[in-house]
């Protein structure tokens, strides 16, 4: 016996034998697919015998074990019931696909997908562990939304395949939840686990919830009311498919799901209440909706539904008995309505049209369609002898035993003889309207049979309808009982597959349904002028319509939010920042630390109103672009000097020609900046502003202030000790730049190597307005480039490189460094652009100074790896003292390598910028074009 | 001494630089060669680096050889690994899609995605807080000029909005090192978590102030809800490749926030334990509204991408913010999940965008692609993926992040916000599906098919959904010991503290 894994496995290899089946005869591709069910189906009956003797198999593979996930599979009777199902009716359905699709149709697609929809169903029936069977649940979801969408030209099938999904999909991710509590409860995601603890699961808190979200699965599922309004669309689908997965299989899953979990979750009041009462909407919505549809799949779609609502119902009542009549309808339903479907397919095949207003007649042109078709749909309508009405007598008997709802326990016989009425009736209307009732009316097709294989599949399906109804014990008593006993998780109670119980009330109740569906259809002109009152509701539309609403109402909300403004998007998180720090805020009661305040001099007092001045000039007049842009270089000159006061020589000599070059940049920025200024902001705005940046200020304020008076004690003491012994200079923080935290700067100068290269690709490719006159209309100087400016510049330019080798060598001893030493070379070389023009330049200097970047950023990297040769991590410095005659004792140090490398990057990056932009200015000009 | 933990930064920068030189900058055929073949090797590399954290080993790499807490430090453990093989996957995907010529619509992209993957692996890899403010600067610095690559009004506005946040962040990001570095003393982020233990009332305070705000420049990085509104419109203008790579920047901002939440505001941190966690867990939650408005009404399919991101930035962090073992290890399988599957989302957006005439990746009715079935194949499996359909990764994921929020008064919140989100994005994804595939007119004009290697790139994203859900048995156990790992390093910082080499 093989394994049970191999049953979904070879239907899932089955999927790809299909796809790979394009290249030869239809016929050919269908025995193909065919092939590997037709294995996976010979493995379940070579596990049937033992299964029938009441063994069950359970076989499993680790596939997650930290959260419980197993890949799992379980064969017990009810499985096996199941499976049988799924692959003998499946592969009925591939024989008859064969015939059904037409030449144009892509038949190895549609197999592929019907074999992955088969795999996934027999997941979802031989799952043992119950993620594993959401995972298959929802696989089914895809797939039958793949096959209704089959003919996705066409509107109406991909409406109703996204609808299908839709409903499906929610019902799925409900049941998802309703799973992951399960297993919270249980411990265990396991059915052998779960419904072994139905009592823990009954008496958990969480009962209530487990259930509804079980139930909404299998609901939508079912397409049990409300949510069955999707099943009808989904008739949008090729007839094999509808024959299939929309009456015989997946909207079984549902059901196959509320019996699986009965023995966990059946047995309260509220289980008897949400299913029985559900079931009953279901049964008598879709009884009495199936009679006025034209269509004739409409017809057997709300039929369907009705079906599923009786089988609901009957696991609904809590009732062993029921439980068992519930097992016997799945079958019957499952036969009696597959073949239905495939007679419908056949119509429609051989007459192009599925509107019973049209097709009448047809039994003089073909009989012996016809007469299967009356065998099945007399079969629906639980007419003796046939298998419906085996399982109808059991239903009628049921509702008659339950006394749940006390004196009113009488509603649900007579509720469930009105639905086997209209039962009768649309089984009727099918049977008259389509084969007598005169002639045809319009037929696109002059009907006749069809093919002979392709009535084989109906055959099969009607011989066991009778079969069945004849001598139920002798075909189906045995896996009846097997399922029941394994769906009940015990013993079944006594029960009677006769065909004759004598007189009593439920053949009473089939004999009223018999006559009033007769009575029913005699009257239906009356029934449908009355029907025709009520307005049409298309599902489909409304379905759509609340879509739309839907996605209107979030772009309504979402677009409001986010509506594109940056300041509002400054403002979310400006705000958020105060937010988050105003509660610890709060809680810090000594805002002022030990610290003693340093006394306050003449000097500081000038610099610091000089430096509120200029920040308020800056914020006063910053549509002013010009005075903004001095003031705000005042505020970088102060601060410059606050560095120099507090002993930081090296950040003040660093801030003071990082502002040269800043303010440099701007002023070329300002060039190509709309001389107009945009309208002042709304006074709402200053408002809103203003509070923002006081509150963001304040902040920031009390936090300095804190931080500032508070003592420290940190890491720097180490850099201080070590600064000469470890890294050789006496400058710390040189030191700390090139050698403790070397692998800063060199993150930093690729930083300011990448500016280069991004704003040299902006700029690049910028065409730029160039104005040529200021904003009253007075032309720029002509002179470009004044005589006194270039001569003193010219002059100045070996000097400003000898003063940057300086401040470049001595370095690492004392104030200075690569970074100050490589601002003040790109200042000097800028001020030749300025004073000279970029022409000029262009002659005489050959830089590319992208190349300097690179070699640049090159060459610290190279020092940095240098130590990897000596066998010491990246960066390790080196150095040591050397003795020259002539010029004495001198250092050398691998850190002034890797500053090197900091001072051509430096160089590169800011004239590749501002060389550039520079550029942008001077070529547009007509004069200099020439 | 072995050197290999430091190839993820220093290689890019090679890369990088040497393309930038005469042999290689005229060139765009020796870029593409040299670029994929350097960015195989970092894949390469990175397996290594899990190869060795995955056995247990924790690589520590003392700069400069300087002793922790002095120097910086380089830390391989089994996080930042899986962090760096990740962008590694990433760069090399999103080269080899721009190399059939997206490469070409401007100045330095090769140059420019290196620095970047220095960026990421350096902010992944570094021990150091101040270090991770510059590999921050790096990937952003990089990304701002990506962002522009290809030229357009819009890309440019985009990118403004993106620059002045970020510019602001970082602004944020230097307040916060200086109030922390003020009460800490120490930038070495295992002795952080070692000084947080020893501080006084109103340092703890101080410390709490300097926490939150680094708190929310990640939050600003990650995108959590308020701060990403920007997200949509930026990723949805940036050129594919790029954008690709993307995927994973929302990420470094969670990577933060796991990395400091569980090494310094960890469990022994006292009054700062889990500092700004109950922030993070509510505002996860209203990301994840925000998140499925955006994927209902998204216009594009770029923008559903975007919006996705978005969704899984809230599951993330949602997971995050429970802040157990098992939903911070959910977490990570379902990061490495996201950022592969939205990569090739964005890719697939792009293919798009490319073979319809006007209609751009708008979800209207359009011309037909000239290659649907192809393109349709990937964009299922992508959906199936993102929505968190069985039985690929994304599944697996969301299971594991929902099973692990188990107390009631947490999972009556996360787990109908996690699965309507999923309901939006089957509803989403599949009207956008339906609309692009199925209601296109024309015949496919195969002329205007697109190149063989951007197929094989989004192969190569794509593989993981499925790779990912057959082996998550082994990953799940890679992740549970990286939270493991983790909170052994919180129990005992100096065990990730380096040691320089003897002189």
């Amino acid at each position: 016996m093989l394994n049970l894994f191999w049953i979904p496995l070879l239907t899932l290899i089955g999927v790809f034998v299909s796809l790979s089946a394009n290249r030869v005869s239809r016929t050919a591709c269908a025995y193909a697919t065919a092939a590997l069910p037709a294995a996976a189906l010979a493995i379940v009956i070579s596990y049937a015998p033992s299964v029938l003797d009441g063994e069950h198999f359970v076989e499993q593979f680790e596939w997650i074990p930290a959260v419980g996930l197993e890949l799992a599979f379980r064969l017990d009777g009810f499985a096996l019931l199941f499976a049988l199902l799924i692959l003998g009716i499946g592969l009925l359905v591939i024989l008859y696909a064969r015939y059904y699709l037409s030449e144009q149709d892509n038949m190895p697609r549609f197999y592929a997908m019907l074999i992955l929809f088969m795999t996934a169903m027999l997941g979802i029936v031989l799952s043992e562990n119950l993620i594993q069977l959401w995972l298959f649940w929802e696989l089914t979801s895809i797939s039958s939304f793949l096959l209704i969408s089959f003919w996705n030209h066409k509107s109406e099938a991909r409406k109703g395949a996204r609808m299908a999904l839709t409903i499906t999909g929610m019902g799925g991710l409900a049941l998802f939840a309703g799973i992951l509590l399960i297993g919270q409860v249980v411990g265990s995601f396991n059915l052998t686990d779960v419904l072994a603890q139905g009592d823990l699961i009954r008496g958990s808190e969480l009962y209530p919830y487990i259930l509804v979200l079980v139930l909404l699965g299998a609901f939508t599922k079912s397409a049990q009311f409300p949510f069955h309004f999707w099943l009808p669309h989904a008739m949008a689908a090729p007839t094999p498919v509808s024959a299939y997965l929309h009456s015989a299989t997946m909207v079984k899953a549902g059901i196959f799901l509320m019996a699986r979990l009965y023995p966990a979750l059946a047995g309260t009041d509220m289980w008897f209440l949400i299913v029985t009462l559900t079931g009953l909407a279901t049964l008598l919505v879709g009884a009495y909706m199936a009679l006025f549809k034209h269509d004739l799949k409409g017809l057997l779609a709300y039929s369907t539904i009705s079906h599923l609502g009786l089988i609901t119902l009957l696991l609904g009542l809590n009732s062993k008995l029921a439980a068992v009549a519930a097992t016997f309808h799945i079958i019957n339903h499952a036969t009696f309505k597959a073949s239905l479907f495939m007679a419908a397919g056949i119509i429609d095949h051989e007459t192009g049209s599925r509107d019973m207003r049209k097709l009448n007649g047809l039994w003089r042109y073909m009989p012996h369609t016809a007469m299967l078709a009356m065998v099945a749909a007399l079969a629906m309508a639980g007419v003796p002898l046939l298998n419906g009405f085996l399982s109808k007598e059991m239903f009628f008997a049921e509702t008659l035993q339950q006394g749940s709802l006390g004196a009113l326990s009488w509603i649900l016989p007579v509720l469930a003889t009105v639905a086997g009425i209209f039962s009768v009736a649309y089984s009727l209307r099918f049977i008259h309207d389509v084969f007598f009732n005169g002639e045809p009316i319009n037929l696109p097709k002059t009907p006749h049979e069809p093919p002979r294989y392709m009535k084989i599949p109906v055959e099969i399906l009607v011989a066991l309808c009778f079969v069945v109804g004849i001598a139920p014990g002798l075909v189906v008593a045995e896996i009846l009982h097997s399922a029941a006993t394994s769906l009940l998780q015990g013993e079944t109670p006594y029960y009677s597959l006769a065909i004759w119980h004598g007189f009593n009330f439920p053949l009473l109740m089939s004999f009223i349904a018999l006559l009033g569906g007769i009575v029913v259809y005699a009257t239906r002109k009356q029934l449908f002028e009355f029907q025709a009152q009520f307005p049409e509701r298309d599902a489909k539309a409304i379905f759509d319509q609340n879509i739309k609403r839907i996605v209107d109402a979030a772009t309504r909300i979402y677009g409001t939010l986010e509506n594109g403004s940056l300041q509002r998007y400054t403002m979310l998180f400006i705000l958020s920042v105060a937010l988050f720090t105003t509660v610890p805020m709060t809680k810090l009661i000594n805002l002022e630390g030990a610290r003693p305040l340093l006394p306050v001099d003449g000097i500081s007092i000038v610099a610091t109103i000089i430096l509120v001045v200029s920040t308020l000039v800056t914020l006063i007049w910053h549509r002013k672009r010009m005075i903004a842009l001095i003031a705000v270089s005042v505020v970088g000159l102060i601060v410059s000097l606050i560095f120099a006061r507090f002993s930081a020589p090296d950040l003040a000599l660093t801030q003071l020609s990082v502002e040269v070059v800043t303010v440099i940049l701007l002023m070329l920025a300002l060039f190509f900046l709309p001389q107009v200024t945009a309208k002042a902001a709304s006074p709402s705005s200053v408002v809103r502003d203003l509070g923002l940046a006081t509150l963001i200020g304040g902040v920031m304020a009390t936090i300095s202030y804190a931080m500032m008076t508070h003592p420290q004690t940190s890491i720097a003491d180490f850099f201080i000790a070590n600064s000469k012994t470890g890294g050789g200079g006496t400058n710390v923080v040189n030191v700390i730049l090139v050698d403790f935290r070397g692998f800063d700067t060199f993150g930093e100068i690729t930083v300011l190597g990448i500016a280069g290269l991004g704003i040299y690709k902006l700029i690049a490719r910028m065409k730029l307005f160039m104005p040529s006159a200021d904003l009253n209309g007075i032309p720029w100087s002509n002179d470009h480039h004044p005589m006194m400016l270039a001569t003193v510049s010219r002059a100045l330019l070996p000097l400003a490189l000898l003063v940057s080798a300086y401040i470049f060598l001595r370095g690492h001893n004392l104030p200075g460094g690569g970074f100050i030493a490589g601002l003040v070379t790109a200042v000097a070389l800028i001020l030749q652009y300025i004073a000279n023009g970029v022409d000029f330049m262009r002659e005489r200097s050959k830089l590319n100074y992208q190349w300097l970047i690179s070699v640049g950023l090159i060459i610290a990297g190279a020092t940095g790896m240098g130590s990897w040769l000596f066998g010491y991590p990246f960066l390790s410095s080196w150095f040591d003292y050397f003795y020259l005659p002539g010029i004495g004792k001198f250092e050398l140090a691998s850190a002034m390598l890797f500053d090197l490398g900091v001072y051509l990057t430096v160089i590169g990056s800011t004239l590749l910028i501002l060389g550039n932009l520079g550029a942008l200015t001077t070529h547009a000009r007509p004069e200099e074009s020439k | 001494m072995n050197h290999l933990i430091t190839l993820p930064i220093i290689l890019p920068l090679l890369l990088a630089t040497l393309q930038l030189l005469p042999v290689f900058e005229k060139s765009i055929e020796r870029q593409r060669v040299i670029s994929l073949v350097g960015s195989l090797t970092l894949v390469i590399v990175s397996v290594a680096l899990l190869m060795s954290a995955s056995a247990g080993n924790v690589t520590l790499y003392a700069l400069g050889n300087w002793d922790a807490p002095f120097g910086i430090q380089l830390v391989g453990d089994r996080l930042s690994s899986l962090m760096v093989l990740l962008t590694s996957l990433l760069l090399l995907s999103a080269n080899l899609y721009a190399s059939a010529g997206d490469d070409n619509q401007g100045r330095y992209f090769y140059p420019l995605m290196m620095f970047q993957a220095m960026g990421i692996n350096g902010a992944f890899l570094t021990g150091d807080i101040f270090n991770l403010f510059v590999f921050f600067e790096i990937l952003l610095i990089a990304s701002y000029s990506l962002l522009i690559h290809g030229g357009g009004k819009h890309k440019t506005s985009a990118a403004v909005h993106y620059v002045f946040l970020n510019l602001v962040g970082s602004a944020i990001f230097l307040f916060a090192l200086g109030i922390i570095y003020g009460t800490l003393g120490t930038l070495n982020m295992a002795d952080m978590a070692l000084r947080v233990r020893e501080l006084n009332e109103s340092e703890i305070q101080l410390t709490k102030i300097g926490g939150m705000m680094l708190l929310s420049v990640f939050a600003l990085k990650a995108a959590l809800l308020p701060l990403q509104f920007w997200l949509p419109r930026t990723y949805a203008s940036a050129p594919g490749p790029v954008v690709a790579l993307f995927a994973i920047m929302t990420k470094v901002g969670i990577y933060s926030i796991i990395r400091v939440q569980n090494l310094i505001f960890g469990d022994s941190a006292g009054a700062l334990t889990d500092l700004g966690q109950d922030w993070i867990w509510v505002l996860a939650l209203g990301t994840l509204v925000m998140a499925t408005l955006g994927v209902i009404s998204a216009p594009s399919v770029k923008r559903l991408a975007a919006h996705l991101v978005i969704l899984s930035v809230g599951t993330l962090l949602v997971a995050v913010g429970f802040g157990s073992a098992n939903s911070l290890s959910a977490a990570l399988y379902y990061a490495v999940h996201s950022t592969l599957a939205g990569a090739a989302f964005f890719l697939i957006g792009d293919i798009i965008a490319e073979q319809r005439e006007r209609s751009f990746d708008r979800i209207v009715a359009g011309r037909s692609l000239a290659q649907p079935m192809s393109i349709g194949i990937l964009f299922f499996i992508a959906a199936l993926t993102l929505i968190g359909m069985p039985p690929l990764s994304g599944f697996i994921g969301k299971f594991l992040i929902m099973k692990s929020i188990d107390s009631s008064s947490a999972l009556v919140w996360a787990w109908p916000l996690l699965l309507i989100g999923s309901l939006a994005a089957l509803v989403a994804f599949s009207r956008a599906g339906s609309t692009l595939f199925w209601r296109s007119n024309g015949k496919p004009d195969s002329s205007k098919a697109s190149a063989t290697r951007k197929f094989i790139a989004v192969g190569i994203l794509l593989s993981a959904a499925p790779l990912m859900s057959l082996f998550a048995g082994p990953i799940t156990q890679y992740t549970d010991a990286t939270v493991e790992q983790l909170q052994a390093f919180e129990h005992d910082p100096t065990q990730i503290m380096a040691k320089g080499v003897q002189q």
